[in-house]
């Protein structure tokens, strides 16, 4: 009976998308000031849709919680041994649980827009929330034709199959919601960048109600991400935490587009300038969301992350996608001609510097974007089956990267419109030889770089922290005292302190990189039990395996102490585990995480008489890449708590050039 | 300089940038991509002979033999027209079985055996790589091994 209401819910959903996209955008394009009672649909819709996806996914949560196996879907990703924790992450464990997901976590966008938006005309509103219907009808659809998640099953199984071992571990519980928040919070933006289109009112007011939306979207995508390769790296037991792999490469052009997009839209917003790019840019970020999902959805592409796929499903994708970037650029070649062009900047000038931002991480996202397409071109032009290795794009992005980090240290130091060279010298010179010493000083021999990237990319990452510290220095240069600062960080401060805190944390990942790449050691080894093996300055001394029962499956647990010298520094007990469900092998590594270095051991296979192949690693600032990331997701929000997204109605103006010179 | 000429500096600059970088992306492209073969091809020898490339197939049931070193193993992989040894040292994937799909990269040696440098691992039983989906339609023999139907049917079966 349960799922029979999730399933009612969800048409009913459909329903309303259907009504939520027509009647509130009539209803504002009609004569007038428009037709009220139409647009005042928008927010209720918005509401009621939120409240419909809710129940359903209740209901299928419901369904998992009590091992309703008469659904196809539950009695394919859940099993009565299954711990809680996961039987509920298992209702997005696979495709159509993740779908209902996706549009569960849109509707909550919509009902959010609609909660937090008193300040914005109510045309507006009802366009973004019109544009967001057009987007639910779409994966509605979708689920109800070609991926049902409460199809019934008879006769019932009495068990479960479990849900994919590799699901059951709580990065991956949090890490599709996290990563889906951040695809579909695109949407907000691209909804946003729509209906300016279709009232062909883009200016700053446009823009600065859709930032905060934007970053926020930004911010779970980067959470997202990073828990996705904190995820890998751990769960896989290969010790990598980025593979390019297409369906990383999926989540990884978003944010790419993302980022450039937040960029764009501080110029659009202070400056209003840029206007049709940002536009542009916020359409790429949903459509390359959505050929993510299409690429993840379709199996076109050979991927260690593929799941069992369905061609119907990725026809439909392929479609809806054609659609909505079809639909888009088309309506952008219409309106963006008549956008009005922004104001006028010279050479160097912040404008300037983050249009080199954009550039690069435009051109970022083509090769990735081209890296993970290339097999796809290949085989349609007949010239074979080909896959792209993995060096090509750690090349590309080492070829980019370091002008992007030069870059960066000297974008926030300069004045919108104009500035003079000499007084960025002056602010930046410190940092920039301080910089050039610690490029020298890691060059000497005795650290024993083998490259010169390992000084390059420490430098680099010294170089951003050094004039980021510049950076605020000059703002804080006519303001004494902790109090002034504390002001600061009350008022319109926030914002910046985002962006310093963002870019520290770009300096940290640069740091975990460089390192990790430069000075990780693995060792694949065989070991008998009492054997000991020397790596990286650690003594790893194998005890045995022994057989070890869980809630679901089967373990052999390895024994390890590791030492440091004489002093014993941890013990880890890798698991091999074979699950009840499927009997699928799973490799539970273990690691003792550090702020330095992380000691990881893995277990291979039993090649007889008590002896194991294993595999050692060591890998030194590996935790910094996901500090970095954290650092980022935490500018993010920080700069989303500025007062003036709060402050009262905006008038749609040109730039307050007084607003522009203070930031 | 006038507005106008600016922008023609900014756009002659991003025409040479991007074309440079695409040229560089391109030709770095060649070195790094690994052909795909099936052994029917690379029995009939239409493989690189020195380059990287990938094979795939299902690993024949019974072949695969660690060596003395306890690390190294050899199996065979087929697409049920034609078999080729493969060698590979190191750990195996979780889901790498007899029966299985698999897709190897590296590179063939002078004795005819296939030394990979790295094994596909897959995230989920029910997947085929579609290499490999595709190389077992193509070499479609009446008379396949008892045990690859099996392994097939269940792969397509658990897909559904």
């Amino acid at each position: 009976m349960i799922p029979e209401l999730g399933h009612v819910a969800l048409i009913l959903a459909l329903v309303i998308a259907v009504i939520q996209a027509t009647f509130p955008l009539v209803g504002s394009l009609a004569g007038g000031s428009g037709n009220r009672n139409w647009m005042n649909m928008a927010r209720p819709l918005a509401y009621g849709q939120f409240t419909l996806l809710l129940i359903a996914f209740a209901c299928l949560t419901q369904a998992f919680l009590t091992s309703d196996f008469s659904v196809l879907y539950v009695a394919s990703h859940s099993n009565t041994l299954l711990p809680t924790l996961y039987k509920v992450s298992a209702v997005w464990g696979g495709h159509e649980g993740s779908l209902l997901l996706w549009v569960l976590f849109m509707a909550a966008w919509g009902a959010a827009v609609a909660a937090f938006s008193r300040n914005l005309p109510l045309a507006v509103v009802s366009r973004v929330i019109a544009v967001q219907g057009m987007i639910a009808i779409g994966f509605l659809l979708f689920m109800l034709l070609t991926s049902n998640p409460f199809e019934r099953l008879f006769p019932v199984p009495v068990e479960g199959r479990d849900l994919n071992p590799l699901l059951q571990d709580f990065g991956l519980a949090i890490h599709p919601p996290m990563l889906y928040m951040g695809y579909v919070g695109f949407s907000v933006a691209f909804a946003f960048a729509i209906a300016a289109l279709i009232g062909g009112k883009l200016d700053a007011a446009w823009a600065r109600w859709s930032r905060p939306w934007t970053t926020v979207a930004w911010v779970f995508l980067t959470i997202g991400i990073a828990l996705g390769s904190w995820w890998a790296y751990y769960e896989l037991g290969w010790g990598g935490w980025w593979f390019w792999d297409p369906v990383e490469n999926a989540s990884l052009m978003p944010w790419l587009v993302g980022t450039a997009l937040i960029h764009s839209l501080a110029v659009t917003e202070k400056r209003g300038a840029f206007k049709s790019w940002t536009v542009l840019l916020a359409i790429s970020a949903f459509s390359l969301s959505l050929l993510g999902t299409f690429l993840v959805r379709s199996g076109v592409l050979t991927s260690v992350h593929a799941f069992a796929t369905d061609p119907e499903r990725g026809l439909f994708i392929l479609i809806f996608l054609c659609v909505v970037i079809g639909g888009s650029l088309a309506l952008y070649a219409w309106r963006a001609p008549e956008v009005s062009e922004g104001g006028r900047f010279d050479l160097l000038s912040r404008e300037s510097a983050l249009l080199a931002n954009n550039l690069l991480f435009v051109a970022f996202t083509v090769l990735v974007l081209f890296g993970t397409l290339a097999p796809l071109i290949y085989e349609a032009f007949n010239w074979g089956k080909i896959s792209v290795g993995f060096p090509w794009f750690n090349q590309m992005f080492l070829a980019l990267s370091p002008f992007l980090a030069l870059l960066l240290g000297f974008g926030p130091a300069m004045r919108w419109k104009h500035d003079e060279p000499m007084r960025i010298l002056r602010m930046l010179w410190l940092a920039f030889a301080l910089s050039v010493v610690v490029l020298a000083v890691l060059a000497l021999p005795m650290f024993g770089a083998r490259t010169l990237w390992v000084p390059v990319g420490i430098a680099l990452a010294a170089w951003l922290l050094f004039s980021h510290v510049a950076i605020v220095r000059e703002r804080l240069k006519n303001k004494r005292g902790l109090a002034a600062w504390v002001a600061d960080m009350r008022g319109s401060g926030r914002s910046f302190y985002g962006m310093v805190t963002a870019h520290v944390g770009v300096a940290l990942f640069v740091v975990g990189v460089t390192m990790v790449s430069n000075f990780q050691m693995e060792e694949d080894v065989r070991m008998s039990p009492g054997d000991s093996y020397e790596m990286a300055g650690y003594r790893f001394q194998f005890l045995g395996a022994e057989k070890a029962p869980g809630p679901n499956y089967q373990a052999d647990r390895g024994h390890f102490r590791v030492f440091r010298g004489d002093r014993q520094i941890t013990e880890l007990f890798p698991e091999k585990r074979a699950y009840l469900g499927g009997g699928m092998p799973m490799t539970e590594a273990a690691i003792d995480p550090g702020l330095f270095r992380d000691v990881y051991v893995s277990l291979g296979e039993p090649v007889g008489g008590g002896d194991w192949a294993l595999r050692l690693y060591y890998k030194p600032f590996v935790r910094w890449i996901w500090l970095g990331s954290i650092f980022m997701a935490l500018g993010g929000l920080l700069a989303v708590t500025d007062p003036r997204y709060r402050t009262g109605r905006v008038r749609a103006r040109a730039p307050a050039h007084a607003a522009a010179a203070r930031a | 300089m006038k507005a106008r000429q600016k922008r023609l500096v900014f756009v002659g600059l991003a025409v040479v940038g991007v074309g440079a970088a695409a040229t560089l992306a391109l030709s770095a492209l060649q070195s790094n991509i690994a052909y795909f073969f099936s052994p029917t091809q690379v029995l009939a020898n239409e493989h690189p002979g020195d380059a990287v490339f990938r094979v795939g197939g299902l690993v024949v049931d019974d072949t695969l033999k660690r060596q003395q070193d306890g690390l190294t193993v050899r199996f065979d992989v087929t697409d049920n027209a034609a078999t080729v040894p493969v060698s590979y040292t190191g750990i195996l994937p979780d889901l790498f079985g007899e029966g299985q799909g698999v897709v190897a990269k590296g590179r063939i040696g002078n004795d005819g055996v296939f030394y990979a440098e790295e094994v596909l691992a897959k995230h989920d039983e029910s997947y085929m790589p579609p290499e490999v989906a595709d190389t077992l339609q193509t070499a479609h023999v009446d008379g396949v091994i008892d045990a690859t139907t099996r392994s097939l049917s269940q792969t397509e079966g658990a897909g559904r």
